[in-house]
C-alpha cells in the first residue's frame, strides 16, 4: 500500500548541510500496524510529515496505492486516503468539536451519535465536549484525543499517529491502546504510530527503530524490544565512554 | 404598513434580523427615514419621539419570553439620516431586542446610517440585544453606519450585546456605553469583519459602578485587503467588581489592526482583565484541516467562518 525508497531530507544550517533523513526504505501492507521508535530528534516525525506531505522531501520516492505522492500536496494526500494524527495540535478559536469531527468525516453535520462513536473511542464524553470551542479553554490531553478522534472519524486507508500518547493521562491512555487494538484488528487500515510506549509497541506487527535519519533496525517486538531496552540501558555516549575508561 | 417592502429590502432584512417576513410581535421597521411598519403588544409599546427622529420602546416590568425587531434599512441613494431610540425596560422583565441597519447603495452618493441607541434597564432584568450591520450594492457610493450605544444597567440588571459588523461597511465609527449598578452584568460580544480598504474605530466603554458589577467584552475581529480597524475597549471598575476584556484579531493581506485596551481600577477591590492578541492565521491551523482534504483557501475560509462564528 505505501512504499518509501531512499527517502531524504536535508536542510541547510548555515553552511553545514544536515540530513534528518537519510535513505529511508519502508514498505506498509494494507492492514499492517507499525510502530516507528527511535531517539529524540532521529527523524521518526519527519518521515511521517513526508508521508503526509507536510515536508517536502528532498530525495528518495514515496508511493501510495501504486500512486507516486511524493511531492502531492497535503490536500491530494488527503483525499487519497492519508490522515494524520498531529504530536502539537492546533487550536482553533470558535471551531466546535462536533465541526471538526464533521470536517474530518467528510460530511456537512455529524449526529450526536456519531460524535459519540468517535470521542469514545479515546475516552471522552460527547456530550461533556461536542459544543465545546477546540480553544485554550482545553487541556493538552483533551486537544490530543480529540486530534484522534478526529483521524479516527476520517476512516482512510493509511492512518498515520506522532506520539498519540503524549499528554494523555494513564486512564485514558489504556482507552486509546484498546481503540488501537480493535482498529487494528479489522485490518481495514494500515497504522503507522510513533511511539516510545510499550504498550502500543505490543500492538505492532513491525517495529521500526528510526535514528540519525536511517532505519537502524526493523523486525518483530520481539526482536526490536530487547535491543530498545539495551540500548536505553547504555545511556549516552559521554556515559559509554566514563563506563570504557 | 405606509410602506410596502420589496425583495431587495426583504434580503437586507434577512442579513441584518435574520427576518423573512414582518415580525411576530412589536416592531418597526425604518426604510430611508420612514416607517415602513410598525406594532406595539400588550407589554412592548413604541411611538415616535416628537422632538426628534427616532422611537421610544417601552417594556412593562416583568415581561417575559417576548422580543422586539427595530431593524433600519437604507435603500436611497445619497441618503443620510440620524436616530435617536430609546428602551425604557421595566424592572424583571426579560426580553429580546433585535436591530442593526443594511444599507443598499447602488449610486455614486454616500449613504449613511447614524444612530444613537439608549437604554435604561430597571432592577433584575434581562435584556439580549442582538444588532448586525451590513452593506451591498453596485454603487461606488460609500456606506457608512455610525452606532452608537449606551446602556444604564440598575442593580442586578443583566444585558447581553451581540454586536456584529457582516461585511459592506466602508467606514464606522462604533462606540459603546455601560454603566452597571450593584450587581450588574454585561458582556459585549463585538465581531467585526472589514476588507478592501474600509475603515473601522470601535469604542467600548464600561464603568463598574456598584459592588459585584462585572463586564466583559470579547472582540474578534478579521481585517483582509488593506482594511484598517481601531479598537479601543475600556472597563473602569469603583468597587468591588470584575472586569474582562478580551480581543482576538486576525490579520490578513495588507490589512492594519489597532488594539488599545485600558482597564483602570479606582478601587482595591476591582479585579480587572485585559487580553489583547493579533495574528495571522497560525499555519498549524491550516495545515491540520488540509490533512482532512479541504485546499488553503477551504481552510483558511473555515478558520475565518469559525472564528466569527
Amino acid at each position: 500500500m505505501l512504499t518509501i525508497e531512499n527517502l531524504c531530507y536535508t536542510v541547510r544550517d548555515g553552511e553545514e548541510t544536515l540530513g534528518i533523513l537519510q535513505g529511508v526504505d519502508l514498505t506498509v501492507n494494507k492492514g499492517d500496524f507499525i510502530v516507528v521508535t527511535g531517539p529524540n530528534g532521529g527523524g521518526k516525525t519527519t518521515l511521517a510529515k513526508a508521508i503526509m506531505g507536510l515536508v517536502d522531501p528532498t530525495g528518495g520516492k514515496i508511493t501510495f496505492r501504486g500512486e507516486d505522492i511524493t511531492h502531492m500536496s497535503i490536500t491530494d494526500r488527503a483525499k487519497l486516503g492519508v490522515s494524520y494524527g498531529f504530536q502539537h495540535p492546533a487550536r482553533f478559536k470558535g471551531m466546535k468539536v462536533k465541526d471538526l469531527l464533521a470536517l474530518s468525516s467528510g460530511k456537512k453535520k455529524l449526529s450526536r451519535d456519531d460524535c459519540c462513536l468517535y470521542l469514545n473511542k479515546v475516552g471522552l464524553c460527547a456530550g461533556d465536549y461536542i459544543d465545546r470551542e477546540i480553544d485554550a479553554s482545553l487541556s493538552g490531553g483533551e486537544v490530543k484525543r480529540i486530534e484522534i478522534a478526529s483521524v479516527l472519524a476520517r476512516g482512510t486507508d493509511l492512518m498515520i499517529f506522532d506520539e498519540p500518547e503524549a499528554g494523555i493521562d494513564l486512564w485514558s491512555f489504556s482507552r486509546l491502546t484498546e481503540t488501537f487494538r480493535a482498529l487494528h484488528a479489522t485490518r481495514e487500515s494500515a497504522i503507522i504510530v510513533i511511539s516510545h510506549q510499550e504498550r502500543i509497541i505490543e500492538l505492532a506487527d513491525k517495529v521500526v527503530l528510526i535514528s540519525g535519519g536511517k532505519v537502524t533496525h526493523s523486525g518483530t517486538k520481539e526482536e526490536i524490544l530487547p535491543f530498545v531496552f539495551d540500548r536505553s540501558a547504555e545511556g549516552c555516549e559521554y556515559d559509554r565512554k566514563v563506563a570504557r575508561a | 404598513m405606509s410602506q410596502t417592502l420589496s425583495e431587495k429590502d426583504l434580503k437586507l432584512l434577512m442579513e441584518i434580523a435574520q427576518l423573512e417576513t414582518i415580525p411576530q410581535g412589536a416592531y418597526n421597521i425604518r426604510k430611508n427615514g420612514e416607517a415602513a411598519g410598525r406594532a406595539s403588544s400588550e407589554n412592548i409599546v413604541i411611538v415616535q419621539k416628537e422632538d426628534k427622529p427616532g422611537i421610544d420602546i417601552t417594556i412593562a416590568a416583568g415581561t417575559k419570553n417576548e422580543s422586539v425587531h427595530i431593524p433600519v434599512i437604507i435603500t436611497e441613494s445619497g441618503y443620510t439620516e440620524m436616530v435617536y431610540n430609546e428602551f425604557f425596560i421595566g424592572e424583571g422583565a426579560d426580553v429580546l431586542i433585535v436591530a442593526g441597519c443594511g444599507i443598499h447603495n447602488s449610486s455614486c452618493d454616500t449613504a449613511q446610517h447614524d444612530g444613537i441607541h439608549t437604554f435604561h434597564v430597571g432592577k433584575n432584568a434581562r435584556v439580549k440585544y442582538v444588532e448586525r450591520h451590513y452593506g451591498d450594492g453596485e454603487g461606488t457610493g460609500e456606506k457608512v453606519m455610525n452606532p452608537e450605544t449606551v446602556i444604564y444597567l440598575d442593580e442586578g440588571a443583566y444585558m447581553e450585546l451581540e454586536t456584529t459588523q457582516i461585511k459592506g461597511v466602508d467606514s464606522t465609527n462604533r462606540k459603546t456605553t455601560v454603566v452597571c449598578q450593584a450587581g450588574a452584568e454585561v458582556v459585549i460580544n463585538e465581531k467585526l469583519f472589514t476588507h478592501g480598504v474600509q475603515h473601522a474605530d470601535s469604542t467600548m466603554d464600561i464603568v463598574l459602578e456598584g459592588t459585584d458589577a462585572s463586564g466583559r467584552i470579547v472582540s474578534r475581529s478579521v481585517a483582509r485587503d488593506e482594511s484598517v480597524q481601531i479598537f479601543y475597549p475600556s472597563i473602569t471598575g469603583k468597587a468591588c467588581c470584575f472586569g474582562h476584556v478580551q480581543c482576538d484579531s486576525i490579520i490578513m493581506d495588507a490589512a492594519k489592526i489597532r488594539s488599545i485596551p485600558t482597564v483602570a481600577a479606582e478601587h482595591p477591590e476591582a479585579t480587572l482583565i485585559h487580553e489583547a492578541a493579533i495574528g495571522k492565521i497560525a499555519g498549524e491551523q491550516i495545515q491540520k484541516l488540509m490533512t482532512l482534504g479541504l485546499t488553503q483557501e477551504e481552510a483558511e475560509e473555515t478558520i475565518l467562518s469559525g472564528f466569527m462564528s
